[in-house]
């Protein structure tokens, strides 16, 4: 049984400097681990989905997506973080 | 894991072809609440449900946030009141009991001011439906449904000439609010028991003591997904449909798992209807008209909503371990900015949602009639459609609204989920004769059929 607790960060908007390095900051902060990382420009929008395992956070979830959405507020985007199940679910049988 | 577009394809249909799981219903057992001394049956009742859905609603928002993904409403539905308000003389001081556990947990609605009474009325079940208009006239969160007729019973054309009574009252007592009553009061044939969409929503004496269902949405996700293949033929529209409905369930049945878990309750059953709501973007009649059709109710609707409605419980029924409630797609007029629209152009006329109910979910759904329909015309109507329900062996149900000192031309505004609509004509010939005969409509024979 893999115990290992999921999330994905979006990032949607428009591109600007440090948008990573920031998002990865409150990662770190917060004890997750970034598995995976990827930007695709898709419907003329800038997309970055990254992927954590948030097992060892030291932070709960409610908290660490209070910051990300903060960020994202701060920086004109939309910034979520989600549980990997719900793609999961979505798309694998 | 899943891939990157995978992933920001799950986020449009979030934000913009609006999915969401409708509700987190917990279904509730009064059984072990009844009292013949009305403070204790109410005291009861208050700490029973207070004390076990005390975490509906932050369970409910912690999922919320945590998978990303809207839960619209958090509901409770308990035992059929009839059944436990046998020892009482005033069902109504139960009403607001539940009306007051409802606001206590936090809850969106709390349905089950119900009676089932297919075969006939017990003492208790008369006394629960003639409170009804004064109980939903004094009450904010309750819902209230009454089974009139089954497959198996026929038709009980005493209650449903009771019940054509029971709506206008219902109406007239929330004449300030356009007869708001109505929008809460659901008549069945063939009601089920773990039906977790309001307000026809009640936990069944065949039931456990608790359980959790969840009912999903999603027509703009259907209606997006067929935009993909215009001009195909119907079975790429069925294939693109149970793809999608797939899709949808396994987040209801991965919400309702969570749900379940979190609130140590036993899962019950996720509902698999395709619920729309006034928002634009967010409509079955849209994804009939995304079919080929002019507009909805035009010649063409009922076998695009057969197609729809059938190719969607195929696609959700894999993706849950167990499916159950309505399952289908609904068609509120009310409630759906094409179905409003198709009214408003005369397209949609009150027969053709009769003949809709035939190859869907429900039946006919928020429907505004004029304020003068009679009770004898609404019973009529509930007859019908009832009818249908008993004949076909599936769920069918009424819930119009007479809307006092409204006449066809004038539009009624609800507000939020229940959305507005256009006073819709009903048949100017009575049915007086026939509705005041009274007694049993026969259950159907079950072979030769035809």
């Amino acid at each position: 049984m893999n115990d290992m607790k999921r999330a994905v960060v979006t990032v949607l908007g428009i591109d600007r400097k440090g948008i990573i390095a920031r998002v990865s900051a409150i990662l770190y902060e917060n004890d997750a681990n970034i598995l995976d990382i990827s930007q695709t420009v898709l419907d003329e929008y800038f997309n970055m989905v990254l992927i954590a395992d948030i097992s060892s956070a030291t932070c709960s979830f409610e908290k660490l997506s209070a910051e990300l959405s903060a960020l994202g507020e701060k920086l004109g985007l939309q910034i979520r973080i989600q549980r990997s199940e719900i793609f999961e679910a979505m798309y694998q049988v | 894991m899943v891939t990157t577009s995978e992933i920001l394809s799950t986020l449009k249909m979030i934000d913009r072809q609006k999915l969401d799981v409708r509700t987190i219903t917990m279904g509730i057992s009064l059984l072990g609440c009844v009292s013949d001394d009305e403070d204790r049956l109410c005291q009861k009742v208050y700490d029973h449900i207070t004390h076990t859905a005390r975490d509906l609603v932050r369970v409910g928002e912690d999922i919320e946030r945590e998978f990303g993904v809207p839960i619209v409403n958090k509901r409770i539905s308990i035992t059929p009141a009839a059944l436990i308000s046998g020892g009482i003389k005033n069902p109504v001081k139960l009403a607001l009991a539940l009306d007051r556990a409802a606001r206590e947990t936090g809850v969106n609605f709390i349905g089950g001011y119900s009676a089932l009474v297919q075969k006939g009325m017990t003492e208790a079940d008369k006394r629960l439906m003639l409170s009804i208009p004064e109980a939903l006239a004094a009450t904010d969160f309750l819902c209230s449904s009454v089974n009139i007729g089954s497959t198996r019973a026929g038709i009980d054309m005493d209650a449903v000439r009771m019940m054509g009574e029971i709506v206008k009252e219902a109406a007239d007592r929330t004449a300030d609010r356009d007869g708001l009553g109505c929008a809460k009061l659901v008549v069945f044939c063939n009601a089920v028991e773990d039906n977790p969409f309001m307000a026809g929503a009640f936990h069944g004496p065949g039931e456990g003591d608790c359980a959790v269902s969840v009912g999903v949405s999603g027509p703009g996700v259907v209606k997006s997904a067929l935009e993909s293949v215009r001009g195909e033929p119907f079975d790429t529209v069925a294939e693109t449909i149970k793809r999608t409905a797939f899709r949808i369930t396994r987040i209801g049945q991965l919400v309702a798992r969570e749900a379940s878990r979190r609130l140590n309750v036993p899962f019950g059953i996720v509902d698999l209807s395709l619920a729309p709501t006034p928002a634009v973007g967010d409509s079955v009649a849209a994804i009939l008209e995304e079919m080929g059709l002019e507009c909805c109710g035009t010649h063409g609707t009922t076998a695009a909503l057969a197609l729809l409605n059938d190719a969607v419980k195929k696609g959700g029924v894999m993706a849950s371990s167990h499916v159950g409630g309505l399952s289908g797609a609904f068609i509120p007029v009310s409630e759906d900015v094409g179905m409003i629209e198709a009214a408003e152009r005369g397209a949609l006329t009150l027969d053709k949602l009769e003949a809709m109910t035939c190859v869907c979910s429900v039946g006919l759904d928020m429907i505004a009639v004029p304020g003068d329909t009679s009770a004898e015309t609404i019973s009529a109507i509930i007859a019908d459609e009832a009818a249908i329900g008993m004949v076909n062996n599936k769920t069918t149900a009424v819930r119009v609204i007479p809307v006092p000192g409204k006449k066809v031309g004038d539009t009624v505004e609800f507000g939020g989920l229940l959305g507005h609509a256009p006073i819709m004509p009903v048949h100017p010939f009575g049915s007086e004769l026939f509705v005041r005969r009274g007694g049993r409509i026969p259950a159907p024979l079950h072979s030769l059929r035809n």
